[in-house]
């Protein structure tokens, strides 16, 4: 059957089989390899990624169910070559040690900002409490998305950071 | 790597469409709601439909609203939707103390309060509360659109009054002035299944209580309830001698197994400690004492 869908702000369309999950569309059909793939029992989260604005497990998600609709990707985070402050906070507060969960975890960081810009240590924690991390033990990746929170809008990031 | 097996698809834009579509496929015709229980089942092959109806495209079933005296909730309400609406918690505070408890902010974003009841998994979280609230269904096929109870509703593990060629469109639960409702569940972790969980409703008239509800979820208990408890309740003041002895009962009446979430003796233990809390913390809703959300 046939899928169009928007990923990332473009339109794509390709034959696929029904029963293609989103996640393998992203990587195999469009060579989208920032999102992960892990438990394939919908617990891990690495797979997340957002449909019509709101984080998905899209190992959960047929791409037949994605048809019509709009996806954006971790691909998706970075505007006009600048980073957005959730990728940056990870690279400041070493958010990550294999990067593995990485990905999904930027996602959900960045919709939970968009929604609560100031957020506390437990509402951040809430907003991951659907993906795990077997390396950082958490700590590190609260504090990469309060420094986001921090340093709000996106291209803000890069200059406070190399200014002195 | 798993996968479903094939399988064909097709995307309902209507009720009365995806109603043709279950009766023209037939038997081995599947509707697909957030598709976090039926694809996790397809992977591991628990599952095998020939066709998928997706009713994603349904949001005018995604409704919570109040109607002729009952809260009623469309069969596409997200377990999110659930989680945050004002007029839910209103009124029944137990639906989003379970809410907050059911899997993550990932699965809520998907998981529909139907395709919860029509999964009818025995540790199923919403079926619980419903039962709990003694809420009604509305089933519609082609040709009928029926209203059946909660123990009509759910006829075992797995199986409910919803047939082949039938979809549930509505779940109805009435608005009782002087009643109050809370839901307790232990976990092992965040965003697991209950190891055991009891949901509550009290209706108290002239300090007495007038009508109970207790829902039980992963204990093992017969259309997710135990009515003797319920029943040694009415017309008992709501104190704690009350609760406890309701709390024995259905600790009594419940068939928990031992499993990987822990031995039967201690679901048997948490459904008796459970359905005390909730009963506590409902009556002083019932009350009318101010509380907090849960979380
Ligand atoms: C990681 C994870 C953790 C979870 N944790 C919990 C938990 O703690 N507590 C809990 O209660 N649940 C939990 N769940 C289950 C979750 O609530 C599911 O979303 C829910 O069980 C199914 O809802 P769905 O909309 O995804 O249904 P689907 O998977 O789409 O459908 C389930 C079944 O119902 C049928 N169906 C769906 N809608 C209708 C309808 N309107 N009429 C007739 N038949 C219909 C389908 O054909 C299918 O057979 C968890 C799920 C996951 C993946
Ligand atoms: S791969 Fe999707 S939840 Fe693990
Ligand atoms: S950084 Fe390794 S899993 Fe999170």
């Amino acid at each position: 059957m046939q899928v169009t869908m928007t990923v990332n702000g473009e339109q794509v369309t390709r034959d696929v089989e029904p029963r293609l999950l989103l996640v393998h569309f992203l990587r195999d059909d469009l060579g989208l390899t920032g999102t992960h793939w892990g438990c394939d029992t919908s617990n891990c989260g690495v797979c997340a990624v957002w449909m019509d604005g709101e984080p998905v497990k899209s190992c959960t998600v047929l791409a037949a169910m994605a048809s019509g609709h709009e996806i954006r990707t971790v691909e998706g985070l970075e505007r006009e070559g600048q980073l957005d402050p959730v990728q940056e906070g990870f690279i400041q507060e070493h958010g990550l040690q294999c990067g593995f969960c990485t990905p999904g975890m930027m996602m959900t960081a960045r919709y939970l900002l968009d929604r609560n810009p100031h957020p506390t240590d437990e509402e951040i924690r809430e907003a991951i409490s659907g993906q795990i991390c077997r390396c950082t033990g958490y700590e590190n990746i609260v504090r990469a998305v309060r420094w986001a929170a921090r340093h709000a809008a996106a291209g803000q990031a890069r200059e406070e950071v190399s200014a002195p | 790597m798993q996968v479903p097996a094939p399988v064909e698809y097709e995307r309902a834009r209507s009720v009365e469409d995806a109603l043709a579509l279950l009766e023209r496929r037939g038997p081995e015709a599947r509707l697909l709601a957030g598709g976090h229980s039926l694809l996790p089942m397809m992977k591991l092959r628990l599952a095998r439909p020939q066709v998928l109806i997706d009713v994603n495209e349904l949001s005018d079933l995604a409704y919570i609203r109040v109607e002729g005296g009952d809260l009623r909730i469309g069969a596409m309400a997200r377990h999110r939707d659930l989680l945050e609406s004002p007029v839910a918690w209103e009124h029944f505070p137990i639906m989003r103390e379970a809410e907050t408890v059911i899997a993550d902010p990932l699965v809520r974003n998907r998981g529909t309060v139907g395709g919860s009841l029509c999964q009818a998994d025995p540790n199923e979280d919403l079926s619980a509360v419903f039962a709990a609230l003694k809420a009604q269904a509305v089933i519609r096929s082609t040709s009928e659109s029926r209203v059946v109870s909660m123990d009509q509703f759910h006829q075992g593990p797995y199986t409910t009054a919803v047939g082949p060629a039938e979809m549930l469109v509505e779940l109805r639960v009435p608005i009782r002035p002087g009643s109050g409702s809370a839901y307790e569940k232990v976990e092992r972790r965040v965003g697991d299944w209950p190891v055991g969980a009891a949901g509550a409703f009290l209706r108290l008239d002239a300090g007495r209580v007038a009508e109970a509800g207790i829902g039980l979820a992963a204990v093992g208990a017969e259309h997710f309830r135990v009515p003797a408890a319920e029943e040694s309740l009415v017309g008992e003041e709501p104190v704690e001698e009350a609760f406890t002895e309701a709390g024995r009962l259905a600790a009594e009446g419940c068939h928990p197994v031992t499993d990987q979430r822990g031995p039967a003796d201690y679901k048997r233990h948490l459904a008796y400690e459970l359905t005390r809390r909730a009963l506590r913390r409902a009556a002083a809703r019932a009350r009318g004492e101010g509380d907090q959300p849960c979380r």
